[in-house]
């Protein structure tokens, strides 16, 4: 992600905006400290001793998502292609969070697995599992420090600190709360950061709004501007980067809203943790289903500041009409802060999006730890140990995955292609891991061998179509290519797997319970006290709710 | 900042055999407090340092003041629903009010 270099993002913050962003980050070790005077356990520290009420959960589900990439990168697309950046949260959110909740909920819950590799391993045994914890591990690691890398770039644009500097003191505010007050720490965080985010991005839209003219202001100008291609989501061809308007609307529903998204939201332990820190089955269901609200809404806080920079700062409009002002998309939504925030909501603004960088960057974190401790450490290095040797183990993790992104944002600072190359191929390894875990959760005939061979041939498949693509082979680009790369990842891993399941012997059927959908019995895999819960803490009435509300989206921003 | 240290003798105050509210390690209270805070600052200064330079950045319209009183409000919000709606705390494990309804404000 590449951001303007020179001193034209710069804010004029002055010491009430400092004061205000000092607030925050006493409330937030605060938690960190108050935190750990309940951490008693390892599960305590891992999965907040699955306490949390299902309003926490949900929120920090969402905010776990909305980190730097979010924010800067949504709006960007919003300044960039308009209304059809709406189908990352409508088509490519919504619908996956609902099905996490009402299909795949009741196996990660009900089966009490601690992460979402310890599913595979239960499933498909050590092979698929070591696939997907290495991978998952690493990729933390890696985007954990991505996400540094940018929090230290933003901070040095706005605020002129020395690089180093604001990448030493942000990872040490991430580290010292999780490692304080593990996940509960970094959840209550997360709901915390969501409402201060809001807090910051609410007056923006609000006020740029106002300065355009309102909703009716702003469609004026982004017609006179001649742009009329972004008051419009579908086909959304400019997003996909298809010029056919068939082909685009199939590649953005079946591409973006099936395969990748389904593939990312559920299977992704960074987000499916949250839900994992719940006290009962309904609120663990519910957790991504309450986060499906926000979510649809957010769009409306992130996109349309984007789009508002595109006609109301000078900088972005130049670009936008083909000029060269020296900036990026990437710099509209500070840009914009730049123009229409005074000092005071600057300083809340400024505190907003420093959490929402850092939050993504704990997600992560708190994510590995997770998996290294129980995954690879407890699984292959020293079995049995007592509970308290695991929590050390966790919190040697945590410094050790801190210290690591530091010079993997150190190193992202060098070779930027390189990193965005890296994200993009991590990217590659979550379509194949959705194929696997349906094909495995409904049909008991998919064997051990099929597991860890189908998620091989998948993720081989991603990364042809991709390198094809990048070198040329095939006329497609941008995102046009990551859907249909991730289109055939998941088409040859359930291929393989089912041909692989045919010439191999499956798992006895008693160990198949709590795993596979007709061999768990209908208590482990519900909750006894459901019928008792009234409507709007029911998951399956909730995420109904939801699907009406974001089909009404759909229609009314088409 | 110094909510976290009050609201934890409030906690303990209200104990009764093995029960008590979360009082401040609900992060309701946190987010009201912050919140809170933001709203009063903002309030100030919109009321003692709106002029020319801040007009020209939002469009005549007193941000900061507006703002802030919504915050303030959504801090009474919060607050009256963590006052209203407590979670108790069993044996170390949070447990919500039986009465349920909590999630209702949570959107």
């Amino acid at each position: 992600m590449v951001l303007a270099a020179d001193e034209t993002l710069r804010l004029d913050a002055n010491f009430i905006d400092y004061a205000l962003v000092a607030a925050y980050f006493a409330v937030v070790l605060l938690i960190g400290f108050a935190a750990r005077r309940r951490v008693s356990d390892s599960l305590d520290f891992f999965l907040s001793g699955r306490s949390l009420p299902a309003w926490v959960t949900g929120l920090a589900f969402i905010s776990a998502n909305l980190g730097a990439v979010e924010i800067i990168g949504m709006s960007a697309n919003g300044a960039q292609f308009g209304m059809a950046t709406f189908h990352y949260f409508w088509i490519g959110a919504v619908p996956a969070m609902l099905f996490l909740g009402v299909v795949m909920m009741p196996f990660y819950y009900g089966s009490k697995v601690r992460s979402v590799p310890e599913f595979m391993r239960r499933r498909f045994g050590t092979g698929a599992h070591l696939v997907n914890a290495l991978s998952f591990a690493l990729a933390q690691v890696l985007i954990a420090g991505i996400n540094l890398y940018l929090l230290a770039t933003i901070v040095n644009a706005l605020l002129g600190w020395p690089q180093w500097i604001s990448l030493i003191v942000a990872a040490a505010v991430v580290l010292s709360y999780i490692t304080l007050g593990g996940l509960s720490a970094a959840i209550y965080n997360e709901v915390l950061q969501f409402f201060v985010i809001v807090a910051a991005l609410l007056p923006l839209t609000l006020i740029g709004l106002h300065r355009v003219g309102g909703v009716g202001g702003l469609i004026d100008s982004i017609r006179d501007s001649g742009n009329e291609n972004d008051l419009s989501s579908w086909p959304g061809s400019d997003l996909s980067s298809i010029d056919n308007p068939v082909l685009s609307v199939i590649g953005i529903v079946f591409g973006l809203g099936f395969v990748l998204s389904f593939g990312y939201w559920t299977t992704n332990f960074v987000e499916v943790q949250r839900a994992m820190a719940t006290k009962s089955m309904s609120a663990a269901r519910s957790t991504p289903i309450i986060g499906s609200f926000p979510k649809m809404f957010i769009p409306f806080i992130v996109i349309v500041p984007g789009m508002i920079a595109a006609v109301l700062v000078n900088e972005t409009r130049d670009l936008k009409a083909g000029g060269d002002p020296g900036v990026t998309y990437n710099d509209s939504i500070l840009l914009l802060i730049r123009d229409v925030l005074p000092n005071g909501l600057l300083g809340v603004a400024i505190a907003g999006l420093l959490a929402s960088f850092m939050a993504g960057m704990a997600a992560n974190i708190s994510a590995f730890n997770t998996v290294f401790s129980y995954d690879l450490w407890q699984q292959y290095v020293k079995k049995d140990r007592p509970d308290g040797y695991y929590l050390k183990v966790g919190r040697v993790a945590t410094v050790g995955a801190t210290v690591v992104a530091i010079f993997t944002a150190l190193i992202a600072a060098n070779f930027d292609n390189l990193m965005d190359y890296l994200q993009t191929l991590f990217g590659f390894f979550n379509a194949p891991l959705f194929a696997t875990f349906i094909l495995g959760m409904f049909w008991k005939r998919m064997t051990a061998t099929a597991g860890w061979t189908g998620l091989v041939s998948g993720t081989l498949a991603a990364v042809l179509v991709w390198s094809l693509s990048e070198t040329g082979v095939i006329g497609l680009e941008g995102q046009g290519a990551s859907f249909v790369a991730a289109g055939a990842a998941f088409v040859v891993d359930i291929v393989v797997s089912v041909a692989v399941s045919m010439v191999t012997a499956p798992k006895p059927v008693s160990e198949l319970a709590g795993l596979v959908y007709s061999e768990t019995p209908k208590e482990v895999r519900t909750d006894p006290d459901a019928h008792k819960l009234p409507w709007y803490q029911s998951p399956t009435k909730l995420a109904g709710i939801s699907l009406v509300l974001v089909i009404a989206l759909n229609l009314i921003f088409r | 900042m110094s909510t976290a240290h009050n609201g934890q003798d409030a906690g303990q105050a209200q104990a009764t055999g093995g029960k008590r509210t979360a009082g401040a390690y609900d992060v309701r209270t946190v987010i009201a407090g912050l919140i809170g805070f933001y709203g009063v600052v903002l309030v100030v200064l919109g009321i003692v340092d709106y002029g020319e330079a801040e007009a020209a950045k939002t469009g005549d319209w007193n941000a900061n003041l507006w703002v802030g009183l919504g915050m303030l409000a959504f801090a009474l919000v919060f607050a009256a629903w963590t006052k209203l709606r407590p979670v108790v705390v069993e044996g170390g494990e949070a447990v919500e009010d039986p009465t349920g309804g909590s999630d209702t404000a949570g959107r």
